[in-house]
């Protein structure tokens, strides 16, 4: 939907209001995805779908009701059920204000060729990845997700905000025929023009072809050298971590000892410096937060000490600071190591592609666990010798980002295990001391 | 039937379609107040369609005359650009037709006709009754209910109407140390979200369990840390719910086995079916696995999945052996020499699902649930018989590899045992296993009186990931000799 499009409705909507304060959230947009296995598509589905969500406040209660029907009397129905749901809820002691009108960063995440992406030319960018694969005798399968739409704000003072973005991946696992060697590439943008689908198959088809028959090695503590797309698997742990409000409570990697938080604590080697950007070229961002709250440029962790949690506004008032939101883009510091570089200075250790199955084990110290999957090489005397199978790790990225030994330049990678657009995500390739593999994986 | 009218005529050789109004309610507290209370409710149709082999599917919310047939001609459209790429074109297994078929959870109180003060005032006074208990500090509670009226038609001739019901109520406490130096939570892991109405709700006492699970979050702020090492593992319903989903349930989803969702959720250890049907011991003689969407108030129940079969009740593993796959109508048939072999008829299990109308439908699992043993043991029958081990209550942290073999699970009680006697709680404990060896080291299992029905709402596979409720049920069971590792470490 358009922005006039999204003001008439918005407007639509608030006339049937009649409490202290209404906010309308309208979420618009089509996505379509084509699958492939097996070197042929497997399923598709194109779909369009618009959302309002109406919250309704009398006093310091709310409640709230979303509806995908948007005919008058559909709309005039949820109106009065948000109303009547906020009646009957209790007080919340925590209720916020709705916002007066607010000035946004331009939004500029929207490629008309990404939004224009039909099954046909879905297609194509599959058979640029299936061909090659049935060439070469090999077996591939992957997904190809677009996403265009646009999200609209409006509330009962005058607010609105709206911005529209285009969003896409695309991820290919190889596998040979045997079984025994598995490769994957992946990439996102909010541009189709900025992805190369028979590069990124060439690149699962290389990796596909050298995991043939790995080995097995002892699981314990090695050095290691994680591709972007593992980098990215792990660190945006660290930032989703940095709620402040958790950390103030004391059940957070982020709470301090004796209490407060860890703003301004070094937590991580000097050399890191994450940050969120609406605007960062690479990774267009949000630019108004889920109440309207302006986003922009945010220091998350500054040459390896803590410069901001999240903080909503609530919160925020509380404890005297500024409200500070996650606008979904991550940007990590970098180096100039090449990969190549990496390995060529590495005595014995592994080279990680990406990680699988990654949960939480221990919040305290964001520990997590997950494996290596689609491409896990030992390098012995400075260059990669051979494909090992996979392992199990227990660590957290907090003491991975402590053992730094050398990093390159960041790029943006798929760094969403399901393999659609997820957060946008810039990451360098690091070299890492005493990762802790703790149990091997049959698994190809 | 515009949609299968206007799918025939753009060349589909077959087509179904899925109205679906799907209205969910969900309560979210943290102490004494209410984070949130929303009202949700989506409408809309999808049409797939088989076109020379290939599928389709379109779907829009837009539910009229013009809107239905221009999505079937998108979606034939599409299926027709996806032959493109053919290699093995699909081929349905015969599935009986049901002309006019009706069915609805067995719910005794419709979760939307009850007041939201009665619900609010529950959760406010579950977070109280934690609250009293010294040293919880922080309380969650949430209620989360669907209702999901579907009617569904394909060009074989079926017409089914669906009221299908879920209720998720929960309730987390978390206890910090008085240094805040530690932190613990307990979730109410003793409660499964079940295919129920209101009732379910009212059935799991809430006030009354609470203070139990804040009292159990402070003893685990000084539970002794574990020692690594094997142990006899005792895992209690609660916990074992989620190791077969992850261990059993998705291994044999018949789609991993042959590479269809090799790019995410991954393959399968249990392959080649020719391999491993009536040859592989997943596990000892007394382990049999069933699968159905039937079982009475579970999360997977229907009356007809979505491409109109009607479930049935089969056995993946059989006195231990790999005795069968979850199935579609287009994956029936990859098994019918298996079939014919053993004298049954092609047909689908009924395994075909899609999260709402917007998705497309696929292979996701039914309820898997492992049968209870012949003698009727009960949980502390399983921990009387262990000399040195250690027994996990309610699920936690998880993960597992994408063929399913190395595994990982935490829990949310562990308790030490110590001649056939709970001696006292640890933390910080998490196992490590290849699935064939953990199963074959099962050596007791409860009976019937000990079984429960686990369930989970997140059950996540496909692109775009889609998200499946299915229950898990099981008895208490013991494995001998099991990898148990320490994940605690200082900050």
């Amino acid at each position: 939907m358009g922005r006039e499009e999204c003001e008439a409705l918005a407007k639509r909507v608030l006339s049937f209001a009649t409490a202290d304060e209404t906010r309308v959230t309208i979420n618009s947009g089509g996505r379509g995805n084509t699958r492939f296995a097996v070197n042929q598509i497997s399923t598709g589905g194109d779909n369009y779908d618009a959302t309002v969500s109406v919250r309704s406040s009398f006093g310091k209660r709310s409640g709230v009701v979303n509806t995908n029907k948007l005919d008058d009397a559909s709309l005039r129905a949820a109106v009065g059920l948000s109303e009547r749901l906020a009646k009957l809820s209790p007080e919340d002691p925590e209720a916020m204000p709705e916002l007066g009108p607010q000035t946004y960063l331009e939004d500029r995440g929207w490629s008309e060729v990404t939004a224009s992406l039909d099954p046909s030319a879905r297609a194509n960018a599959a058979r640029a990845i299936t061909e090659p694969a049935r060439a070469a005798g090999l077996i591939s399968t992957g997904y190809l997700e677009t996403q265009a739409g646009a999200n609209a704000i409006a509330n009962s003072k005058g607010l609105f905000a709206y911005a529209k973005q285009t969003a896409l991946a695309l991820t290919t696992t190889v596998r040979t025929e045997d079984g025994t060697g598995s490769g994957w590439a992946g990439a996102t943008s909010h541009d189709f023009t900025k992805l190369d689908p028979a590069a990124l198959g060439a690149r699962a088809i290389d990796k596909a072809r050298r995991s043939v028959n790995p080995v097995a090695i002892e699981p314990g503590r090695y050095t290691v050298v994680f591709e972007p797309t593992a980098v990215g698997n792990l660190v945006q742990f660290i930032t989703n971590a940095m709620g402040a409000r958790n950390a103030d409570e004391g059940r957070s990697f982020f709470s301090k000892q004796g209490g407060g938080n860890k703003i301004d604590t070094k937590v991580v080697d000097e050399r890191v410096t994450i940050t969120s950007d609406p605007l960062d070229p690479e990774a267009y961002g949000n630019t108004f937060s889920g109440d309207g709250q302006p986003l922009s440029k945010v220091t998350w962790i500054e040459n390896g000490v803590v410069k901001n949690l999240a903080y909503d506004r609530y919160w925020a008032q509380k404890q005297g600071k500024t409200a500070v939101g996650q606008s979904g883009t991550i940007r990590m510091s970098g180096g100039t190591s090449s990969i190549e570089e990496m390995i060529a200075s590495t005595d014995r250790g592994i080279l990680v592609t990406r990680f699988w199955y990654l949960r939480p084990v221990d919040p305290r110290t964001i520990l997590y666990t997950g494996l290596t999957r689609d491409g896990t090489f030992l390098i012995e005397r400075g260059r990669i010798t051979r494909p090992i199978k996979n392992f199990r790790f227990n660590d957290s990225p907090i003491y991975m980002l402590n053992n730094l030994e050398a990093m390159g330049r960041p790029v943006r990678v798929s760094a969403s295990e399901a393999g659609g657009p997820g957060q946008a995500v810039i990451v360098p390739p690091i070299k890492v001391r005493d990762f802790n593999f703790t149990s091997l994986s049959d698994a190809i | 039937m515009v949609a299968l009218d206007a799918a025939r005529s753009a060349g589909a050789q077959y087509a179904d379609v899925r109205i679906s109004r799907n209205r969910n309610q969900s309560i979210n507290t943290r102490e004494r107040r209410v984070q949130g209370l929303s009202d949700n409710e989506t409408f809309g149709f999808g049409v797939r369609t088989l076109v020379g082999g290939a599928w389709g599917f379109a779907a829009s919310s837009d539910l009229t005359r013009d809107e239905v047939a221009r999505s079937a001609r998108q979606s034939a459209a599409q299926a027709s650009a996806n032959r493109a790429a053919l290699v093995k074109p699909v081929v349905l297994a015969p599935a009986p037709v049901t002309r006019e078929g009706m069915w609805r959870s067995p719910i005794k109180t419709d979760p939307f006709d009850v007041a939201i003060e009665e619900k609010v005032a529950l959760l406010l006074a579950a977070n109280e009754a934690a609250l009293k208990v010294r040293g919880s500090r922080f309380v969650n509670s949430s209620m989360f209910f669907l209702r999901e009226e579907k009617t569904y038609a394909n060009t074989d001739g079926t017409y089914t109407v669906q009221t299908i019901y879920r209720a998720s109520p929960s309730v987390s406490v978390t206890a910090v140390s008085s240094d805040f130096s530690d932190f613990q939570a307990r979730q109410s892991t003793d409660i499964a979200p079940m295919g129920r109405g209101y009732e379910h709700v009212l059935d799991s006492k809430l006030v009354e369990n609470a203070p139990r699970w804040a009292e159990e979050a402070v003893q685990k702020l000084s539970a002794k840390p574990v020692e690594v090492g094997r142990y006899d593992l005792v895992l209690d319903p609660t916990h074992l719910g989620l190791t077969i989903h992850e261990s059993i349930a998705h291994p044999t989803e018949l789609d991993r086995v042959y590479g269809y969702e090799a790019n995410y959720a991954g393959t399968s250890f249990v392959a080649p079916p020719e391999q491993m049907l009536g040859k592989f011991k997943y596990g000892p003689e007394f382990m049999n696995i069933q699968g159905d969407r039937m079982q009475d108030g579970s999360l997977g129940a229907v009356g007809w999945d979505d491409e109109g079969v009607q479930p049935e009740t089969f056995l993946i593993i059989k006195n231990g052996v790999v005795n069968d796959y979850q199935t579609t109508r287009e994956q029936a048939s990859w098994l019918e020499w298996w079939y014919k072999q053993q004298g049954k008829p092609t047909r689908s299990h009924g395994c075909s699902y899609a999260q709402n109308w917007s998705s497309v439908q696929f292979q996701r699992m039914p309820n898997v649930s492992l049968l209870p043993g012949e003698q009727n043991l009960k949980w502390d029958d399983l921990i009387a018989a262990t000399d040195r081990g250690i027994a996990i209550v309610g699920d936690g942290s998880f993960s597992i590899d994408q063929q399913r073999y190395n595994a990982q699970f935490g829990g949310q009680l562990f308790y030490e045992i110590r001649g056939g006697k709970i001696v006292g709680m640890l933390k910080d404990v998490a196992y490590q296993m290849r699935t064939p060896e953990f199963w074959n080291a099962m050596d007791m299992i409860g009976g019937k009186d000990s079984y429960w029905l686990w369930g989970a709402f997140g059950d996540a596979k496909g692109q775009p990931s889609q998200s499946n409720a299915v229950s898990h049920g099981c008895p208490p069971t013991r494995h001998r000799g099991i990898n148990v590792i320490n994940t605690g470490r200082g900050a």
